[in-house]
């Protein structure tokens, strides 16, 4: 067993007992529904304009993007356009390859001794990651997008489709969404790779197993509610369009589950400024992702240079010149 | 990249992640159907489920209900206050619109606010629409 990942489970598994606890025992769905997620938005919002600032503010000194191909060169040497991207328009291609399709994680390779007599370290392409990633934020993406029903009456056309193709195999009643079953396999797969490949588990802390728990608590209540102990849908709506509309109202009979659901939430949104989620931002501004590849045609100067105070060697001479040729050196200027 | 980019990055996000509140201000959301029991269920008074159960629960009911029917021909379903109901969204007396009898009040009002498009109605149907 293991403290960095045993801490944010418990811590997990508290936040949970907080919300059931204080609605089922305490009923306070007032703090838990209305007070908690106004602040867990105010804070998420401030959180993250306050962190994008500071980083806009820094400067970016150096032109560093980090490259995997052919640079523009010579005409009849092929460039490889996003790899190597030269104007804006390529880095645009290549960020937007980058966000939507994770590119780099892609390329991950792992680094194993052969299972056989040899026994020689061995590097090899490893696409596992790169599929739970994608699997994860785009069934994340959608989960999180299929939850705006609940806060728009009449619901947008995009999302009832959105609702039609990700309820799709039609299974059960409720019909069974696949980004849900696909979200909470995705984020158990990233934890089992933490926890079992040792490489990985030696570098994981409490920061990157702490995210994981929330999600997969989030997932698993919201499966809970959906398919398994069932919630007053119409309850629920009445009191998410108070929230998003400044008049909210408690629902009757509804339970501490959901309760602990929003919560978690919150939590999560609160949580994402302050920790490594801020990559959401973060992507979009990383330099060695950003920059056009194009040193060798353009001159960049440092931003932070300042004029230093030179001496030249004509300078030099006009200070010395009368002990130079005093002394038999060789000066430019006679006098 | 430039401060100005960021910014206007940014401002588009924050834009975003507040669509539900603007998108409220901006249109007029429906308000929330009120549930009222008319017609024979009005005095009728019993039900397959109790009232939160019945807003929580009926579509497993249903999905119950239409495996017994179909895969062991039990049509019989006896509630928990000791009622007995036929297992029937639609046909006759004893089904959930026989006694429910407008479906636009009973299931199309919810089911449009929750944005819940389920699929009964592609073989049922409504038996005020056959007369």
């Amino acid at each position: 067993m293991n403290q960095k990942y045993l801490i944010p489970l418990t811590t997990v598994f508290l936040l949970f007992l907080i919300a059931y606890t204080g609605v089922q025992g305490a009923g306070l769905q007032v703090f838990f529904g209305i007070v908690f997620p106004y602040l867990a938005v105010i804070a998420f919002l401030g959180g993250f304009v306050y962190k994008v600032f500071g980083w806009a503010s820094s400067a970016v000194p150096f032109r560093i993007p980090t490259t995997c191909g052919q640079q523009k060169s010579l005409p009849w040497i092929k460039q490889n356009c996003i790899d190597n991207p030269d104007t804006p328009g390529k880095v645009f291609l290549r960020m937007l390859l980058e966000i939507f399709l994770f590119r780099s994680l892609f390329r991950n390779t792992k680094a194993a001794f052969n299972r056989n007599e040899s026994n020689k370290l061995a590097y090899s392409w490893e696409i596992f990651l790169w599929l739970g990633a994608l699997a994860f934020h785009y069934s994340l993406l959608v989960v999180i997008l299929r939850h705006l029903r609940f806060f728009t009456a009449p619901v947008p056309a995009c999302l009832t489709w959105l609702e039609y193709f990700d309820g799709i195999i039609q299974l059960g009643l409720p019909g069974i969404f696949i980004s849900g079953i696909v979200l909470l396999a995705a984020t158990l797969f990233l934890l089992a790779r933490r926890i079992f490949d040792t490489k990985v588990s030696y570098i994981s802390q409490a920061a990157d197993y702490f995210p994981l728990f929330l999600i997969i608590a989030i997932a698993t209540s919201g499966i809970f509610m959906r398919y398994f102990t069932k919630v007053d849908v119409i309850g629920i709506k009445t009191f998410t369009m108070g929230l998003v509309t400044f008049s909210p109202v408690i629902p009757q009979g509804v339970g501490g589950l959901f309760y602990a659901h929003i919560f978690m939430v919150s939590v999560l949104f609160i949580y994402f400024p302050l920790s490594k989620l801020m990559h959401m931002g973060g992507v979009m501004l990383s330099p060695t992702r950003n920059m056009a590849n194009n040193t060798r045609a353009k001159r960049h100067v440092n931003p932070w240079n300042y004029d230093v105070k030179t001496h030249t060697y004509e300078e030099y001479e006009d200070h010395f010149r009368d002990k130079m040729i005093e002394a038999g050196l060789p000066v430019d200027k006679k006098e | 990249m430039k401060k100005n980019y960021i910014i206007a990055g940014l401002a588009i996000f924050v834009i975003i992640v507040l669509s539900p509140f603007w998108f409220n201000m901006v249109t007029t959301p429906m308000a929330a159907p009120k549930p009222e029991l008319l017609g024979k269920a009005a005095t009728t008074k019993k039900c397959v489920l109790d009232k939160y159960d019945m807003r929580a629960n009926h579509m497993s009911l249903l999905d119950t209900w239409r495996d017994s029917v179909v895969r062991s021909s039990d049509r019989k379903y006896t509630a928990a206050n000791g009622h007995s109901f036929n297992m029937s969204l639609s046909t006759g007396e004893n089904s959930c619109l026989g006694c429910h009898e407008d479906k636009a009040k009973f299931c199309d009002s919810c089911h449009t606010y929750a944005s819940v498009t389920p699929y009964c109605w592609e073989c049922h149907t409504n038996p005020k629409e056959i007369q």
